[in-house]
């Protein structure tokens, strides 16, 4: 299968980038890894007239914790995330989610910024982020601005960035001790877009009561979504069997899935209420781990 | 736009329009056919070489992407007329029938032997997901990747 005609720009500088997309407006489109980008390119459901690759921009592979947050750039690959010793003792729930992004070669490429700025809701990442109340930071002709991730996802492959905006750096606030998360999701062969997965993050008071939870759902709605009615029913309570089971009530309640042939709407609004209670089940554990 | 590659060790280049995809860079203009296309939507891995020593789909990445950067096709792997370790496995253990994700199967198993030395067979199941393969159900390219481990890690076959 053959893309339409572009153009192709290989900015050196996040400056040139942005320069560069404020001339063109929206016949630009960002390459990134190019995982989702290039085959929806030769299928022609997009058919840009210019590409701007970022990969020769320099200073955006770093992924490092710094100043309570974990950083990760634009060009830090699904690959890194899933070798990387910090995001799979510190950040289970990110590790959770990177393992399970199309395929291992697919992960070479694939970037988790790339994955949130394609706006998809059935993309892994957004609820992870939702989860973990990530902050993303956009580079623009004005300098740069920071974005809450629950201010991101405006409609379906629609977020908050501008059309000359870079998403150029995710931060994720480093979760205290006795913190803890998982991400399961159910795909019909590896690869496949996920027919429902949930991301839960938890953080246990000294009384081993819940101080913080996020929860997100994907692939259950025209947007991600963070089930915040589950999470405030979590506040302040114990996290026993009766408590998750009715947080995942609710979750599921918060779900707006479509029928589609990945299955009908009760069947996936109640995998919304399996998942999330079993997710919740192994964030405790893991947060209990962590001392 | 002109693209310059190594490849295969090899300095190459080529006129190449932004929209040639490297797959076709690799087999139309380099002739190098030995890197299939199988599903040519991402899922297969037939077209899987390596980037810089990184397996990648190569039907899902632009020619120009390449451009100054080194490549490995399944034509680099032997060395002075004798196969890689990984691809007298394949041969002794019958780790292909019709041989058509073979290539695919091949560059993805070199880059991760070099990062994984005694992988267990989840390991190598777990890498080799995003490879398929329709005839072999898989055993004898997993027999295939233990053995060119020992062999790598100097066990012998």
């Amino acid at each position: 299968m053959i893309p339409s005609r572009f153009e192709y720009h290989a900015p050196e500088s996040i400056e040139a980038a942005v320069a560069l997309l404020t001339e063109l407006g929206d016949d630009a489109k960002i390459l990134s890894g190019g995982q989702s980008l290039i085959p929806m390119m030769k299928l022609r459901l997009a058919a840009p007239a210019h590409i701007v690759d970022i990969n020769r921009v320099p200073g955006l592979a770093a992924l490092r914790e710094a100043d309570g947050a974990l950083h990760i750039g634009a060009l830090v690959r699904e690959a890194d995330l899933e070798e990387s010793d910090v995001v799979r003792t510190r950040y289970p729930v990110l590790h959770d989610a990177a393992r399970h992004i199309g395929d291992p070669l697919v992960r070479n490429l694939a970037t988790i910024c790339g994955n949130l700025a394609h706006g998809d809701p059935a993309n892994d990442h957004p609820a992870v982020m939702l989860a973990l109340d990530a902050v993303v930071v956009a580079a623009g002709p004005g300098g740069r601005r920071e974005i809450r991730i629950r201010d991101f996802f405006t409609g379906l492959y629609a977020t908050a960035l501008a059309p000359n905006e870079i998403l150029v750096e995710l931060k994720i606030p480093t979760p205290p001790a006795r913190s803890g998360g998982a991400y399961l999701k159910l795909e019909r062969k590896v690869g496949d877009f996920a027919t429902v997965a949930v991301a839960a993050q938890v953080t246990l008071g000294h009384d081993g009561t819940c101080q913080r939870a996020g929860i997100g759902l994907t692939n259950v709605g025209p947007t991600p979504i963070k089930a915040v009615k589950a999470e405030g029913y979590l506040q302040a309570k114990a996290l026993n069997d009766a408590v998750m089971k009715e947080a995942a009530r609710a979750a599921a309640e918060e779900a707006r899935p479509t029928a589609d042939n990945r299955g009908s709407v009760e069947y996936k609004r109640d995998l919304v209420r399996v998942l999330t209670a079993r997710a919740l089940r192994k964030a405790a554990d893991r947060a209990a781990e962590r001392r | 736009m002109r693209v310059q590659v190594v490849i295969n060790g090899e300095k190459r280049e080529a006129d190449a329009e932004p929209r040639l995809l490297l797959v076709h860079l690799i087999r139309d203009v380099f002739r190098l056919t030995g890197t299939h296309i199988g599903c040519d939507t991402t899922h297969c891995g037939a077209c899987t070489v390596l980037l810089d020593g990184r397996a990648v789909k190569s039907c899902t990445m632009f020619a120009a992407q390449a451009n100054g950067r080194a490549i490995t096709t399944v034509e680099g792997l032997e060395r002075d007329g004798a196969l890689h370790p990984l691809q007298q496995a394949f041969m002794e253990e019958h780790g292909l029938q019709c041989g058509f994700c073979t290539p695919g199967m091949l560059m993805t198993g070199v880059a991760f032997l070099e990062k994984h030395r005694r992988p267990s067979e989840e390991d190598i199941r777990w890498a080799i997901s995003g490879n398929l393969c329709r005839c072999t159900g898989y055993v004898n390219i997993v027999k295939a990747f233990q053995q060119a481990a020992a062999t790598l890690a100097g066990g012998g076959a």
